[in-house]
C-alpha cells in the first residue's frame, strides 16, 4: 500500500513537471505533444525541471565548444538571447536543438561540441550514484574479514545481486577464463540498471534519458565489441574466415566468411539497438500517456477527468513496467555480452 | 536531429565517465566483492570440513570410551569372582585348621584321659590292694587274736608257701 502510494506520488510530481511545460505551449490552444515527448528523450543544453508561473525553474549547463574560433566555455543561459561569440542553437533544420556556428555564406556549421549537457550531467550523477554505492559496499568488506561475518541489509542485497550475475550470467555463458571479464560485465551491468532507475525518476537529479540515448548505447556496445574480438581466440577467428561449410560456400566466392564477418558487427550493433528502443521507447509511452491528460484538457471536464484516471492508472502501470523493463535490460545485455565473449574465446573440441 | 545519430560530444562524456567508472569499479569494487565471498565460501566449506572432522574424532572417542568402561567392567567383574573365590578358598582353609585343630585336641584329651583313666585304675588298684590288704589285716588280725587260730593260719601259710614252692 505505501509503495503504491509512493508510486502514484511520483507519478504526480511527473505530472507536475510536466504541466507548466505544456501550459505554455497550450496558450494558443495546443499541445504540441511531439515536442513535449522529443523534448524529454532528447538532450539539451540546460536542464528543465519545472516552469513556475512565469519562472523557468532550470539549471543551466556548461557549454563547451570548439569553434573555427577556438574554444568556447560559458553558460547556457547566455544563449537564451540569442547567439552568443558566434554560435546559437538551432532552431530548425538538420542540427535542431545543438549548438551551430554560422558561417560566411549563412550555411550552419556544427563546431566539437563537448558540451556538459543534460544527458552528460545526468551520466556524471548516476555514475557518482554508482560509484558511492558499489564503494559504499566495498567499505565494508574492507572493514569485516571475510571469515567473520557476512553482510546484510543493503550490502547484503548488492552482494546478492552481484553475485547472482557473477555466478548466473558471468560464469556461466563466457566459460573457463570468465574471471578476466567479470569484472567488465558487472560494470556494464550496474551502470545500465542504474542509468535505467534514475531515468524512471521524474525529476533532477533523475529524469535523463541516458540509456534510452543510442551514444551512450553505442559506447557501451563497442566496449562488448571491443573485449569480444580483442581477446578472440584462434578458433574463433577460424570460425569466422573458414568456416567448418562445404568448400563451395566458401572457396571462390566467400560467402559464408562475409556473413560471419557481418555477424561480428551485428551482435554489438543489436546490443545498441535494443538497449536504446526499450529505454527510449519506455520514456516515450509513459510521456504520450500522461500526455493524454493535457490534450483531454480541450474537451471538457467531464472526458479531461475520466481521461485523467485512464492516464494515471495506465501511466503507474507503465513505470512498474518500466522498472522491470530496467532490469531485464540491464541483465540481457549483460547475458548477451557473456554469450558474446563466451562465444570469442572457444576452445577446439569438436 | 535524429534520434538515431550518436552525438559526438555526448560520445565523448560517455567514453570518458564510462571509462572512469569501469577502472575504478574494476579495480576497487567488484575484485573486493568477489574475492571476500570466495574467501568467506571457502572458509565456510572448510568449517564444513573440520567440524566434520570433529564430530568423527568425538565419535571416535566416544567409543574409544565405552570400550574402556567395558574393559573395566569386565576387569571389576573379575576381580570380584576372584576376591569370592579366595574369600571362599580362605574360609575353607581356615575350616578345616580349625577341624584339624579340633581333631588333634580331642585325640590329645583323648589320651590324656586315657592316661588319666589308666593312672585312676592303677590308683584305684593300689587303694584297692592297700584297703584289702587293711582289711585283710583287720580281719586277719580279729581271726587271730587267739592264739590257736594263729598257728593254724600260719601252718596254712607256710603250706600254700611251701606248696607254691615246691610247684
Amino acid at each position: 500500500m505505501n509503495k503504491i502510494r509512493y508510486i502514484a506520488i511520483l507519478l504526480l510530481m511527473l505530472a507536475g513537471g510536466l504541466h507548466p511545460a505544456t501550459a505554455t505551449a497550450a496558450e494558443n490552444g495546443e499541445v504540441d505533444v511531439n515536442h513535449l515527448v522529443f523534448g524529454h528523450i532528447g538532450d539539451a543544453y540546460e536542464w528543465h525541471i519545472a516552469t513556475l508561473g512565469d519562472t523557468e525553474l532550470k539549471i543551466p549547463l556548461p557549454v563547451i565548444v570548439h569553434s573555427s574560433t577556438g574554444w568556447h566555455v560559458f553558460s547556457s543561459s547566455r544563449l537564451e538571447e540569442g547567439a552568443y561569440e558566434g554560435l546559437s542553437v538551432a532552431a530548425e533544420g538538420p542540427y535542431e536543438g545543438k549548438i551551430v556556428e554560422h558561417a560566411a555564406d549563412g550555411t550552419e556549421v556544427r563546431p566539437l561540441d563537448i558540451s556538459i549537457t543534460k544527458n552528460v550531467l545526468g551520466l556524471m550523477i548516476n555514475s557518482a550514484v554508482l560509484l558511492a554505492i558499489l564503494l559504499g559496499c566495498t567499505r565494508w568488506y574492507r572493514k569485516h574479514p571475510a571469515s567473520e561475518q557476512a553482510p546484510g541489509g543493503a550490502v547484503g542485497m548488492m552482494e546478492a545481486i552481484v553475485m547472482t550475475i557473477h555466478e548466473d550470467v558471468i560464469k556461466s555463458c563466457v566459460g573457463p577464463d570468465y574471471r578476466r571479464y567479470a569484472p567488465y560485465l558487472l560494470t556494464a551491468f550496474f551502470f545500465v540498471l542504474i542509468n535505467n532507475l534514475m531515468g524512471l525518476l521524474p525529476v533532477f537529479p533523475g529524469g535523463a534519458n541516458v540509456t534510452g540515448n543510442i551514444a551512450v548505447t553505442l559506447v557501451l556496445a563497442l566496449f562488448t565489441f571491443f573485449f569480444t574480438n580483442v581477446f578472440g581466440t584462434k578458433e574463433y577467428w577460424k570460425e569466422i574466415l573458414w568456416p567448418d561449410v562445404p568448400v563451395w560456400l566458401k572457396c571462390p566466392v566467400p560467402m559464408m566468411p562475409v556473413i560471419e564477418l557481418f555477424g561480428i558487427f551485428t551482435k554489438p550493433f543489436a546490443l545498441m539497438i535494443r538497449l536504446f528502443a526499450n529505454i527510449m521507447a519506455g520514456h516515450a509511452a509513459i510521456l504520450s500517456l500522461l500526455a493524454i491528460i493535457f490534450i483531454t484538457v480541450k474537451a471538457g471536464p467531464a472526458v479531461n477527468g475520466s481521461m485523467t484516471f485512464v492516464a494515471v492508472a495506465f501511466g503507474i502501470f507503465m513505470d512498474a513496467l518500466e522498472v522491470l523493463v530496467a532490469f531485464i535490460q540491464a541483465y540481457v545485455f549483460t547475458m548477451l555480452s557473456a554469450v558474446f565473449i563466451g562465444m570469442s574465446r572457444v576452445k577446439h573440441e569438436h | 536531429m535524429g534520434l538515431l545519430t550518436p552525438d559526438p560530444g555526448l560520445l565523448f562524456w560517455m567514453v570518458v565517465v564510462f571509462g572512469i567508472v569501469f577502472f575504478i569499479l574494476a579495480k576497487f569494487g567488484f575484485p573486493i566483492i568477489i574475492r571476500s565471498v570466495e574467501e568467506r565460501k571457502a572458509y565456510i566449506d572448510q568449517s564444513l570440513q573440520s567440524a566434520r572432522a570433529a564430530n568423527e574424532q568425538l565419535e571416535h572417542v566416544k567409543a574409544e570410551g565405552e570400550q574402556l568402561l567395558a574393559q573395566a567392567r569386565a576387569e571389576q567383574a573379575r576381580i570380584l569372582t576372584e576376591a569370592a573365590a579366595t574369600r571362599d578358598r580362605i574360609v575353607q582353609e581356615a575350616q578345616a585348621k580349625a577341624r584339624a585343630e579340633g581333631d588333634r585336641l580331642m585325640d590329645e584329651l583323648k589320651k590324656q584321659l586315657q592316661t588319666e583313666k589308666e593312672s585312676a585304675i592303677r590308683d584305684i588298684r593300689r587303694q584297692v590292694a592297700v584297703l584289702s590288704v587293711g582289711i585283710a589285716e583287720k580281719v586277719l588280725r580279729r581271726q587271730l587274736s587267739d592264739e590257736k587260730a594263729q598257728n593254724e593260719l600260719m601252718d596254712r601259710l607256710i603250706d600254700e608257701l611251701v606248696v607254691t614252692k615246691e610247684e
